[in-house]
């Protein structure tokens, strides 16, 4: 049977691997390059690069960092980060992505999800999703251009619509626990799980092993992602599958 | 020297990274002749079975194939490549394959005898059956998950050439072979170490012949 995934997530900006809190207040966290290379040694069963700058500066995601990339990794590969068209799409899976990750331009210009399906596959095609609870709406509400503007979009309506339009996975995370390591966030994720068919990525508040048993077993998510964990070297992605197995979970 | 062969469908990146890695020498073309002096064939593929078949057809590629494949020469075919290699596939409408092996390509279901329903595609790491040990491709292989990617699958009554499987509500040949004819289901440079030992075996194995 398909196993929980490990997913770690590299944010990108001026070429260097780096981290916040809650998306706010970025700190430099190491050489892409590098930190790929040593996920991909650790068993890490998927690699996330998300070019964070590009969506608000406007600028088309580093082309010749993701080949770079790619070229050390022998794991899938998920690009994402000011991708606004079809041709950014092929851009980057020529350059040797598999899948591609759609935010605020798939908010923007549904269609794009897919047009992007049609041409590549759906199983190229990745949705992700910012979302912060809203009092207002009492329910969890979805955010673009790295967290930085709320939408209309309730997060089940949105991620219901996205798969509709053909998502083949959707990369979730929580704003409210982005970078606190307080754990996943296992309602909303659980609650996006039910709601969809196709896999859901968590992402947001990894802090220990336990945390990934949490998400994998009370919520029944597909992968779990995480960054300043693996980063600053808290855990390695080699202790969190020690657990996982010991734990029972099954996992590479 | 192994031939990549590129007629067109899907991302030739991945598994030239790989060789590359593995410091397996190859060349990629499109031209028949200079694929002729290959030692052995790699056929790629993502999309469909019917485009995949008809982008082939366009200038005989498919007869060369077929033609080297019958004068020995070996030949490796990856996920969407390694279903040509069989008799028919049913995507797209029904479309005659290279027919080098036993097989047809069918829908996974996605729903069991009973009823449950499951997810399509069959995406994500499963873990490989082996059932033929001593297959070349599958020697001193250091793990055992592997990269699937598909919405298709052989069915083949031929036990034979079934040399690993992965279970997915379905027994989903995963690594297939006879004689000198290889595929993989699942993508062996995507495939952490387990798939680029295969790729190493292949690669060994055309030097030992």
């Amino acid at each position: 049977m398909i196993t929980k995934r490990i997913v770690p997530c590299l944010d990108v900006k001026d070429g260097r691997v780096v981290k916040g809190v809650q998306f706010v207040g970025l700190k430099d966290a190491g050489d892409p390059i590098e930190l790929a290379k040593l996920y991909d040694e650790q068993g890490a069963d998927e690699l996330v690069f998300l070019d964070i700058s590009a969506s608000n500066e406007r600028r088309n995601i580093i082309i010749d960092l993701v080949e770079r990339v790619a070229a050390t990794l022998a794991i899938p590969f998920t690009v994402g980060g000011g991708i606004n068209s079809l041709e950014d799409i092929k851009a980057v899976l020529r350059a040797g992505a598999d899948k591609v990750s759609l935010n605020t331009a798939a908010v923007k210009e549904p269609e794009l999800i897919s047009l992007g399906a049609e041409y590549f596959g759906s199983q190229c095609m990745v949705v992700a999703i910012d979302a912060r609870y809203d009092e207002e709406m009492g329910s969890w509400r979805v955010y673009t251009n790295g967290g930085q503007r709320s939408t209309d979009w309730e997060v089940i309506d949105w991620a219901k619509e996205a798969v509709k339009r053909g998502a083949g996975e959707l990369l979730l995370t929580s704003m409210d626990r982005d970078g606190g390591k307080a754990g996943f966030h296992l309602e909303l994720t659980k609650a996006v799980r039910d709601a969809v068919t196709v896999p859901v990525i968590a992402s947001g508040g990894a802090g220990t092993a336990e945390d990934f048993y949490e998400i994998f077993t009370a919520a029944d998510a597909d992968a779990a992602l995480a960054a300043s964990i693996f980063h600053y070297k808290e855990t390695s992605i080699t202790a969190v599958k020690e657990f996982l197995t010991e734990q029972g979970v099954i996992i590479r | 020297m192994i031939g990549i062969i590129d007629y067109g469908m899907g991302n030739l990146h991945s598994v030239q990274n790989a060789l590359r890695r593995l410091e397996i020498e190859y060349f990629l073309s499109e031209n028949k002749e200079e694929l002729a002096k290959a030692d052995a064939l790699l056929l790629p593929g993502v999309g469909a079975f019917k485009d995949a078949m008809h982008a082939l057809r366009k200038d005989g590629m498919d007869e060369f194939i077929v033609t080297s494949v019958q004068e020995r020469k070996p030949i490796l075919g990856i996920c969407l490549g390694m279903q040509l290699l069989f008799e028919e596939g049913e995507e797209h409408g029904l479309t005659k394959g290279l027919n080098l092996l036993p097989g047809r390509v069918v829908h996974i279901p996605g729903t069991t005898i009973d009823g449950l329903s499951y997810k399509v595609p069959h995406m994500g790491w499963n873990e490989l059956i082996i059932h033929n040990p001593e297959a070349q491709l599958l020697s001193n292989l250091s793990a055992n998950h592997v990269y699937f990617v598909h919405s298709y699958f052989v069915k083949t009554e031929d036990r034979n050439v079934l040399l690993a499987s992965a279970d997915y509500y379905e027994e989903v040949p995963a690594v297939v072979g006879k004689d000198h004819i290889f595929g993989t289901q699942f993508h062996p440079e995507k495939s952490g170490d387990a798939g680029l030992e295969m790729l190493r075996n292949f690669a060994n194995y055309v030097r030992e012949r």
